[in-house]
C-alpha cells in the first residue's frame, strides 16, 4: 500500500509540474465548452436580413416587424424594387431576402393568397433551411392569427409544432454530452496513454521493471490520477452546462455521476490499451487522436446525425464508445429517465470496459520486450 | 553469485549475444569491457529478468532469471544505460520514490548511501533533470542501493562522465564492493578494466577472454614498441603500409605497434622511418597495457 501511494504521489507531482498537462486538464474543458456553447453555436441570432417590400402596405409592414422583433433577424438592407439581389448576397453579409410581391394587401383579402418570396444563402445550408423554416413559420403565424379568422376556409389542417425536451432548440444541449464525452476521452485515454509511454521513452520503465512494483501497481498508480480528475471534469463540465447554459438535469444526478465513472473508466482502460501497443509518447498522441478523437467527434452523433450516415459508417459508428454515453447522459440529463431506458447502453460500456482491461492484462509487458 | 551458462539470444537473425558462459564470485567486481555492440547490455538485462534469453540459463544467488524473477527484482539493484530517474522530480523525492518502490526507507539505508548522498545532499530541492552529469550519477547510483541490494548491476555507469567523476565513481565502487556487495559493470573504457577484479571481454556478442587485468596482461606475449613523430598523422600511414607491421594503434601521443611474428626490432622500425623523413622519432619497446591485449584480442578475433 505504502508503494502504491508513493506512486500516486509521484503521478500528482508530474501532472502538476507539466504546464502543458495542467492546462489540458483544467482549461481545456471550459474552453471547448464555451466556445462550443457560445461560439459555434447553430442556434440562429441576429441573422442580417434584406427587405424587398413592393406593396409598402400595412400588411408587409406588421409582417417585417414581426420578423425583425423575432430576435432572429436583424435588418441590412432595405432593398428598392429593381435591386439585384444576388450583388446582395454576394457582399456576403445577407443571409436572407424577403421579398413581398406588389399588391400583397389586397391580393390576400381579396383572394386570400398573397405572394411573399424568401431567398436565402445555401452556401451553409444548415444555416440557410433554419432561417427559411423560422421566416415562413412567423409569416403563417401571423397571417393565420391577424388575417384568416374571419374567414371560413373549409378542410383545414392546423399541425401543431412542439418540440419536446428541448423546446427552445438550443444546440447546447446536445454540446454539452458530446462535449463531456470528446473531454473524458482525451483526458482519461490519452493522458493516461501518454503518461505511460512516457515512461517507456524515458527509459524509466526500465527501472519501474526491474523492481518489486507489480504491473497492476504500475497502471493502477497511472491510472489512479487521471479518474479523479477525470471525475473532476466531469462535474465542472456539468455544472457549467446547468448554470451557464441552463440545460436542465431531469434525472437523477447521482446517476448521472454514476454513468460518467462508468465511462471514465472504460476510456482508461482504452488508454491503457494504446500504451502497451504505442512504444513512445508521440505515437500514443496520435493512436489517440487518430482512433479516439477524430471517431468521437464525427460518427458518435455529436455533430452529425448517425441516421443520415452511410451504411458502412453507421455500423462503425456502434463499435465508438461515446455514441453510447451520449445516448445515456442526454437521457438522464434531458429527459429524466432511469436506468431501465438506457440499460443497454450501460451494459453495452461495461462490456467494452472488460475487453479492453482484458486486452491490456494481455499485452501488458512485465519485461522491455 | 552470478552464474551464466550459454546464453544466446538474437534480434531477428542478428545475435545479441551468442553462447556467453561466466561465472562472477560472491563479493566480486567484474567488468564487462567491450566497445559499443558487443551485447553487454543485452546480457544486462538477461540478468535483470528484462529480456528473456533466446538459449541457455542465468541464475543470480540461485534464482533462476525467468522463473524467478520477482524474487531477482528484490535483491538486485540496477541503473541502466541511459539516466533513468525524473527529471521533473527533485533529488530527495527520486530517492523516496525508490526506496518506497522497494519498500523501504531512505533513513533504514541511509548507511550504505551515506558516502555517495553527501555530495548530492545540498542540492536535494533541485529537479534531477537539472543536475550534471556526475551528480545525476551519483544520485542514479544512490536510487539502486537504497534497497540494500544483494547484487549491483550498473550497465556503463561512467559513460559520458568527466574524468574526475569518473574516479571517484571507480572508489565508489570499491567502497561497496567492501560492504560485500557483488558487483557486475560494463564499461567502454578499457582503463576501467584493471580497477576491476576480473574482466571479461566482449566483442560481437562474444566473450573473448575472462581473467584478472594482471593475468590478461601478463599472458600477452607479444613485442610492443611505443612509436612516435613530429608528423604522427603521416606515421601511421607508413606504419602500417610497412612490410614488418602486424598491427598500429594510437594510443594517445604514441602509436602502439606489433611486428609480424614479433621478429621486427626496434632499431628496424627506426631506420625504415628515418629512410621516410620523419623528425623527433622515438621508438620505445614498453610493456603492455590491457589496452593492448583487448586490441590484439580484437584482431584476432575479426
Amino acid at each position: 500500500m505504502k508503494q502504491f501511494t508513493g506512486f500516486l504521489r509521484k503521478e500528482f507531482l508530474h501532472i502538476f509540474r507539466d504546464p502543458r498537462t495542467m492546462i489540458i486538464i483544467f482549461a481545456l474543458p471550459v474552453i471547448q465548452l464555451l466556445l462550443f456553447g457560445k461560439v459555434i453555436s447553430t442556434d440562429i441570432q441576429n441573422s442580417k436580413i434584406a427587405i424587398r417590400d413592393e406593396s409598402r402596405d400595412n400588411t408587409t409592414r406588421e409582417i417585417t416587424a414581426k420578423l425583425l422583433s423575432s430576435g432572429y433577424f436583424v435588418p441590412a438592407d432595405e432593398l428598392l424594387p429593381g435591386d439585384d439581389v444576388e450583388e446582395v448576397f454576394r457582399k456576403g453579409k445577407v443571409k436572407m431576402v424577403v421579398t413581398f410581391g406588389s399588391n400583397f394587401e389586397q391580393n390576400l383579402e381579396r383572394d386570400g393568397k398573397a405572394d411573399v418570396q424568401l431567398l436565402a444563402d445555401a452556401s451553409d445550408p444548415n444555416t440557410a433551411r433554419i432561417l427559411t423554416s423560422y421566416a415562413s413559420g412567423i409569416i403563417n403565424d401571423y397571417v393565420k392569427k391577424e388575417k384568416l379568422q374571419n374567414l371560413q376556409l373549409p378542410h383545414q389542417i392546423n399541425t401543431e409544432v412542439r418540440m419536446l425536451y428541448n423546446e427552445g432548440l438550443k444546440s447546447v444541449y446536445m454540446f454539452v454530452p458530446g462535449i463531456m464525452a470528446m473531454i473524458l476521452m482525451l483526458i482519461s485515454a490519452m493522458m493516461t496513454s501518454i503518461s505511460i509511454s512516457k515512461e517507456k521513452e524515458l527509459g524509466t520503465m526500465e527501472v519501474l521493471l526491474a523492481s518489486p512494483l507489480k504491473p497492476i501497481q504500475i497502471v493502477l498508480g497511472k491510472v489512479t490520477p487521471y479518474l479523479l480528475l477525470s471525475f473532476i471534469n466531469a462535474l465542472t463540465i456539468i455544472l457549467i452546462g446547468v448554470f451557464i447554459f441552463g440545460v436542465p438535469i431531469k434525472g437523477s444526478f447521482i446517476f448521472l455521476m454514476a454513468e460518467s465513472f462508468l465511462f471514465i473508466m472504460m476510456a482508461l482502460s482504452l488508454g491503457i490499451l494504446i500504451s502497451t501497443i504505442a512504444p513512445n509518447q508521440m505515437a500514443a498522441m496520435f493512436i489517440s487522436v487518430l482512433a479516439l478523437m477524430l471517431p468521437t467527434i464525427l460518427l458518435s452523433g455529436f455533430i452529425f446525425p448517425i441516421e443520415n450516415m452511410p451504411a458502412p459508417l453507421r455500423i462503425l459508428s456502434h463499435a465508438m464508445p461515446p455514441r453510447w454515453f451520449i445516448v445515456i447522459i442526454k437521457n438522464i440529463m434531458l429527459k429524466g429517465t432511469g436506468i431501465l431506458f438506457v440499460w443497454k447502453e450501460t451494459l453495452i460500456l461495461m462490456l467494452m470496459t472488460f475487453v479492453f482491461i482484458g486486452l491490456s492484462i494481455r499485452t501488458f509487458k512485465i519485461r522491455l520486450e | 553469485m552470478i552464474s551464466i551458462q550459454n546464453i544466446y539470444k538474437s534480434y531477428g537473425n542478428v545475435p545479441a549475444v551468442s553462447d556467453i558462459s561466466l561465472e562472477v564470485k560472491k563479493g566480486e567486481l567484474f567488468g564487462l569491457i567491450g566497445p559499443d555492440g558487443a551485447g553487454k547490455t543485452t546480457l544486462m538485462r538477461i540478468l535483470m529478468t528484462l529480456l528473456i534469453q533466446d538459449k541457455g540459463l542465468a541464475t543470480l544467488n540461485g534464482l533462476d532469471v525467468v522463473k524467478d524473477y520477482k524474487k531477482i527484482r528484490q535483491i538486485v539493484g540496477y541503473m541502466p544505460g541511459r539516466f533513468s530517474l525524473y527529471s521533473d522530480l527533485t533529488v530527495e523525492e527520486n530517492l523516496n520514490f525508490f526506496a518506497t518502490v522497494f519498500q523501504t526507507t531512505v533513513a533504514e539505508n541511509y548507511g550504505l548511501i551515506r558516502d555517495i548522498y553527501v555530495q548530492i545532499e545540498p542540492f536535494k530541492n533541485r529537479l534531477a533533470g537539472k543536475l550534471s552529469g556526475g551528480m545525476k550519477q551519483k544520485l542514479a547510483l544512490s536510487c539502486a542501493l537504497i534497497h540494500k541490494p544483494e547484487i549491483l548491476i550498473l550497465d556503463e555507469p561512467t559513460t559520458g562522465v568527466d574524468a574526475v567523476s569518473r574516479k571517484e565513481f571507480w572508489e565508489m565502487l570499491k567502497k561497496l564492493q567492501q560492504k560485500g556487495i557483488t558487483i557486475l559493470v560494463s564499461t567502454p573504457y578499457m582503463d576501467e578494466a584493471t580497477l576491476c577484479n576480473r574482466v571479461a571481454l566482449m566483442q560481437k556478442g562474444k566473450v573473448l577472454d575472462v581473467d584478472t587485468p594482471q593475468k590478461l596482461v601478463e599472458n600477452y606475449s607479444r613485442k610492443l614498441y611505443a612509436i612516435k613523430s613530429d608528423d604522427m598523422h603521416r606515421l601511421i600511414q607508413d606504419i602500417r603500409s610497412y612490410e614488418k607491421t602486424d598491427s598500429a594503434f594510437a594510443f594517445g601521443q604514441y602509436l602502439h605497434v606489433t611486428g609480424k611474428d614479433d621478429e621486427a626490432e626496434a632499431t628496424e622500425f627506426e631506420n625504415y622511418l628515418l629512410k621516410k623523413d620523419h623528425s623527433g622519432l622515438e621508438v620505445l619497446d614498453i610493456p603492455p597495457s590491457i589496452e593492448d591485449v583487448f586490441m590484439e584480442l580484437l584482431q584476432d578475433n575479426e
